[in-house]
């Protein structure tokens, strides 16, 4: 049995441009999480929940022994920091989408 | 052992921490790391209005709060807070000298960033899907190319206390005084791999102590108004201590240092830079004491043939405006208010760029998802670029007129009109790049 839990519960995270490309590093706070975290959060995932925003690939890097993945996101600053109309032109806020996902984890998991 | 700490992140970052380091950090350099791509296109912006700016505009004040504290500590200041005009900004440092009395001051102006005369109409730009500068069709107001260690050791040799530049590569700032001090081999790859990962560490100052990373109940943080920059305690191998003074707020531990580690690289194996290619994927983070954590494992490659060079344009006005609406139906309303500026502007020729969010509803992940929920709180914010000022004036006095002729209990105008610049980037040879070095005295 699984239930469905926010990454934001178990997973931090952080947000950096680079002209049109955000990358967005996230980090389980125990590693016991990491399996988890590397089967479900694939550039799939967030490619298929973000499509719009995020309009070019994304790839992801691994650092198994750190517990944490980068996700590197072409073509989705809305054009980047000095060309984008938004409000957030750096993407910064982007950390907070990825961790807005939800992610299915044991049902008898503590906390 | 080498003491680097870091006093700005970025253009903005805070005075007062940096100078408690200046007076208490025992460093031996203190670094400013100052320019992103927005605030490098500010640079030109503001020097294209006036010769004499297109520095720092906080340099002034930031030498005069740190500088007769370093000198009196024996530390040496490395910083690029003369973006877009290193001239004028070493006058400066030298005029806060000389006021506060400090005669003898040395400042090492590294130049040779503006590559403006290598970029021409048939250049690539690599991040614009390979288009020519010619076919962005809009005039080039300034081309720098990231300079590294190479530009900046002159400076250091030269014995200055204060080194001044434009654009460089962040890193390179920290690693320069690395290798003055250790004397490592500029093919000693796997140092400064090593060298290029502190000071990626240390170029967002309180990032890595605290800053952009508190969370309520998730990820707290002790006394974040007090937060202090980072200081890096760094041995001849490169092995180092990411540390802060102990009386100042934030805190440093695996996590703050393992998010900034990840700070705006894309493959860990390949961080390029004008130095080396870095490679961060083997690094190790162990927390060592208290707000001590150790790095160490980073390593390097060969440096890249190419220099990346930042290509600013005119990008003729940036305008925004907003108002907002509250209470009962205040979403309605402030969606009513966004049809009708919709309405009233987007049919005329010259307003097709015209953004418009609701901020509450949709303002910072409009484009990821749908609205979320009805708020008591909402702003309207209309946003445009466009070369003639005069269309978005119209654009600022059509959200004020709101006011009077929109929806119900609207207020809070506000509106502003900026320059605006736009960046992309380019490749050049690295062998058509001549940087120099000028010492000014006090």
């Amino acid at each position: 049995m699984s239930r469905r839990i926010k990454l934001h519960e178990i997973a931090h995270a952080r947000a950096g441009d680079k002209g049109n490309t955000s990358n967005v590093s996230v980090w389980v706070y125990d590693a016991g999480d990491y399996p988890l975290l590397k089967e479900q959060l694939t550039p799939e995932r967030i490619k298929a929940a973000y499509p719009d925003l995020i309009r070019g690939a994304i790839k992801r890097y691994t650092l198994d022994h750190l517990h944490g993945l980068n996700f590197v996101m072409s073509d989705a600053l809305e054009g980047g920091v000095n060309t984008s109309l938004g409000l957030d032109s750096h993407g910064k806020s982007w950390s907070f989408l990825v961790l807005d996902l939800d992610i299915e984890v044991p049902e008898n998991r503590a906390g | 052992m080498l003491r680097l700490g870091c006093g700005a992140g970025f253009s903005s970052d805070r005075l007062e921490p940096a100078i408690d380091l200046a007076e208490k950090g025992a460093l031996d350099y203190l670094v400013f790391e100052t320019i992103g791509e927005r605030t490098l296109a500010f640079g030109h912006r503001d020097r294209q209005l006036d010769p004499k700016r297109g520095y720092n505009p906080q340099l002034g004040a930031r030498m005069r709060g740190t500088l007769a504290g370093c000198k009196r500590n024996g530390t040496r200041i490395v910083t690029n807070m003369g973006v877009a005009n290193v001239g004028a900004a070493a006058e400066v440092v030298i005029e806060v000298a000389r006021s506060q009395g400090l005669d003898g001051v040395t400042v090492a102006a590294i130049e040779g960033d503006d590559v403006s005369d290598l970029i021409g109409p048939d250049t690539i730009l690599f991040d614009n899907h390979g288009k020519t500068v010619a076919e962005v069709g809009r005039p080039v107001v300034g081309a720098n190319v990231y300079l590294g260690i190479d530009a900046i050791m002159p400076g250091l040799e030269s014995g200055a206390d204060v080194v001044i530049t434009g654009r460089v590569a962040d890193p390179s700032l920290f690693l320069s005084p690395l290798v003055h001090r250790y004397g490592w081999q500029r093919d000693d790859w796997q140092k400064l791999g090593q060298g290029t990962l502190v000071g990626h560490l240390l170029e967002c100052g309180m990032q890595i102590t605290g800053g952009y990373f508190a969370d309520p109940g998730r990820k707290d943080v002790p006394r974040l108004a007090d937060c202090g920059y980072p200081i890096a305690e760094v041995d001849e191998r490169g092995n180092c201590v990411i540390t802060k003074l102990a009386d100042a707020g934030g805190m440093v531990t695996p996590r703050t240092v393992k998010e900034q580690l990840m700070y705006e690289v894309h493959d860990p194996t390949a961080y390029l830079t004008p130095d080396v290619t870095a490679d961060f994927s083997g690094v190790t983070v162990q927390e060592s004491g208290r707000d001590r954590v150790a790095v160490a494992n980073g390593t390097g490659r060969k440096r890249p043939d190419k220099l990346k060079v930042t290509v600013g344009f005119d990008g003729g006005f940036f305008g925004e405006a907003g108002v907002s609406y509250a209470g009962p139906n205040a979403t309605a309303r402030a969606a009513l208010a966004r049809d009708i500026l919709r309405d009233r502007l987007a049919h005329r020729p010259g307003f097709t760029s015209l953004r418009i969010d609701l901020i509450g509803i949709n303002s910072l992940h409009a484009t990821a998802h749908g609205p979320r929920a009805e708020s008591a709180d909402v702003r309207v914010h209309a946003a445009m670029r466009s070369a003639s000022r005069d269309d978005v004036a119209t654009m600022l006095w059509e959200v004020e007129s709101l006011l009077c002729c929109g929806p119900a209990g609207g207020g809070g105008y506000r509106g502003q009109i900026t320059p605006s610049v736009i960046t992309h980037s380019a490749l050049i040879d690295r062998d058509a790049v001549r940087p120099s070095v000028k010492v000014f005295r006090a």
